[in-house]
């Protein structure tokens, strides 16, 4: 297909932010307090075919759904945690150091647990054969990182900042810079995806998935904030951000 | 404390959470080892080549592990994780141990769904056939045209748990209580 073509039938950001606009309309004069993204959420065009339509069938979670899996110091190299490292050479770009901390919905440190990223170099480009945009790879970045959280339940990565990159969701669709984050709790249930931001970037209001979380306070949770006293002298930027997972089920004393 | 949002796992996950062996929580071929397997499919019911699915069970007692090594398996420890991502028809396939039914429960995978396109993760259970037994609470909780989205189909190998994200023979997906 020809750049005109593809074009030809994509939807403008004009377009795309009239949906975006409306559907926070709805939802501000709604008056109720949502806390997670929408999987039906048309400004996002891929979720058209790939949202449940019926209500989530509330479960009282039992037996392996009490639990998570355990990883541990055989699973996770400490050096996995250094994006910087692990191709041979300096990566291109503003090095930071990222940490924070993982805890439950009682503000519970989820200690000993895995933590994994991923995210796109500074030039906004994925070593990813679907990420065809002609931004230059580098050499010397994957950008994947793993870590097990420590007895505080702080995860720690040092890595480069990623850039903005293009998408085909809309004609001229820029997503904000995020680092992807996969997370596990105490409990199945607190299995968590989900991708954290950068404060101020003036792409926010532009993008469906960000904007997918139409509560602005929850949206807000997935920004980082910057942090100097993370920042180290003549090294690196440095950024915090906690993440809550749900709540567990299990009573404590059973955490023994 | 309110919880982190979610957000979709996007395309670009396949070059960081799929690892070597995420699919066989046994070796294939090894005593006990069955297949689980199925299509994950959209609302169009076309399979969809970039979703993950994460695979958590008890072991064949009925006991819930709690060993590390699903990262790096040694080749002798179950652990009852595992991760396997769609090929380009939307097919994902776990080989592993058949789950026994935790504290007199029902025998079930607990499943976890991500895909680009998809804005949070989804839950659900594939219970082993039925059998006899009778269903159990979250069972006899979903109506009855639907309660077989929750079912495994036996088949040669082992298992069939096909996943509908939406429309026709959509399959039950969970929440939780507090989430």
């Amino acid at each position: 297909m020809t750049p005109a073509a593809t074009i030809a039938v994509m939807d403008s950001q004009a377009t795309i932010s009239a949906e975006i606009a409306a559907l926070s309309k709805e939802y501000d004069a709604g008056g109720i307090v949502e806390t997670q993204p929408r999987v039906d959420y048309r400004p996002y065009r891929s979720s058209t075919l790939r949202h449940p339509t019926k209500d989530l069938q509330q479960a009282d979670p039992e037996g392996v759904e009490l639990w998570a899996p355990v990883f541990g110091a055989r699973d996770v190299d400490p050096l996995e945690s250094d994006l910087t490292i692990q191709s041979g050479g300096e990566p291109v770009g503003e090095r930071m150091h990222v940490t924070g901390r993982v805890v439950d919905g009682d503000g519970r440190p989820v200690r000993r647990q895995l933590v994994e990223i991923w995210q796109a170099n500074a030039g906004g480009r994925y070593v990813h054969q679907r990420d065809q945009h002609p931004a230059a790879l580098d050499p010397h970045f994957t950008g994947m990182g793993r870590c097990l959280t420590d007895d505080n339940g702080t995860y720690s990565f040092t890595t480069i900042k990623p850039g903005p990159y293009p998408w085909r969701n809309h004609r001229n669709a820029w997503r904000p810079a995020h680092i992807h984050f996969s997370l596990f709790g105490t409990e199945f249930t607190q299995r968590r995806v989900t991708q954290m931001y950068f404060p101020g970037d003036p792409l926010f209001a532009l993008d469906p998935i960000y904007q997918s979380v139409v509560d602005p306070a929850a949206r807000e949770r997935l920004v980082a904030t910057y942090d100097h006293d993370v920042t180290q002298h003549e090294w690196s930027t440095g950024y915090r951000w906690d993440i809550v997972l749900t709540g567990s089920h299990r009573t404590p004393t059973e955490d023994a | 404390m309110s919880a982190t949002p979610g957000q979709t796992v996007g395309p670009f996950f396949h070059y960081a959470l799929p690892y070597d062996g995420d699919r066989d929580l046994v070796a294939p071929g090894a005593p006990g080892a069955v297949r689980l397997h199925g299509t994950v499919r959209d609302g169009a019911g076309a399979g969809i080549p970039d979703a993950l699915v994460e695979l958590w069970q008890a072991d064949p007692q009925g006991r819930v592990v709690q060993q590390q090594g699903s990262l790096r398996r040694d080749g002798h420890t179950f652990t009852g994780f595992g991760r396997a991502s769609t090929d380009r028809t939307g097919e994902y396939t776990f080989t592993t141990l058949v789950p026994g039914g935790v504290d007199a429960g029902l025998p079930f995978f607990a499943l976890t769904v991500f895909a680009r396109g998809l804005l949070d993760r989804l839950f659900t259970r594939a219970y082993l056939p039925l059998g006899d037994a009778a269903p159990d609470a979250l069972l006899g909780s979903v109506a009855e045209d639907r309660r077989s989205t929750l079912l495994c189909e036996r088949d040669e190998q082992g298992f069939r748990f096909d996943v509908r994200l939406m429309g026709e023979g959509e399959t039950v997906f969970l929440r939780y209580p507090g989430h």
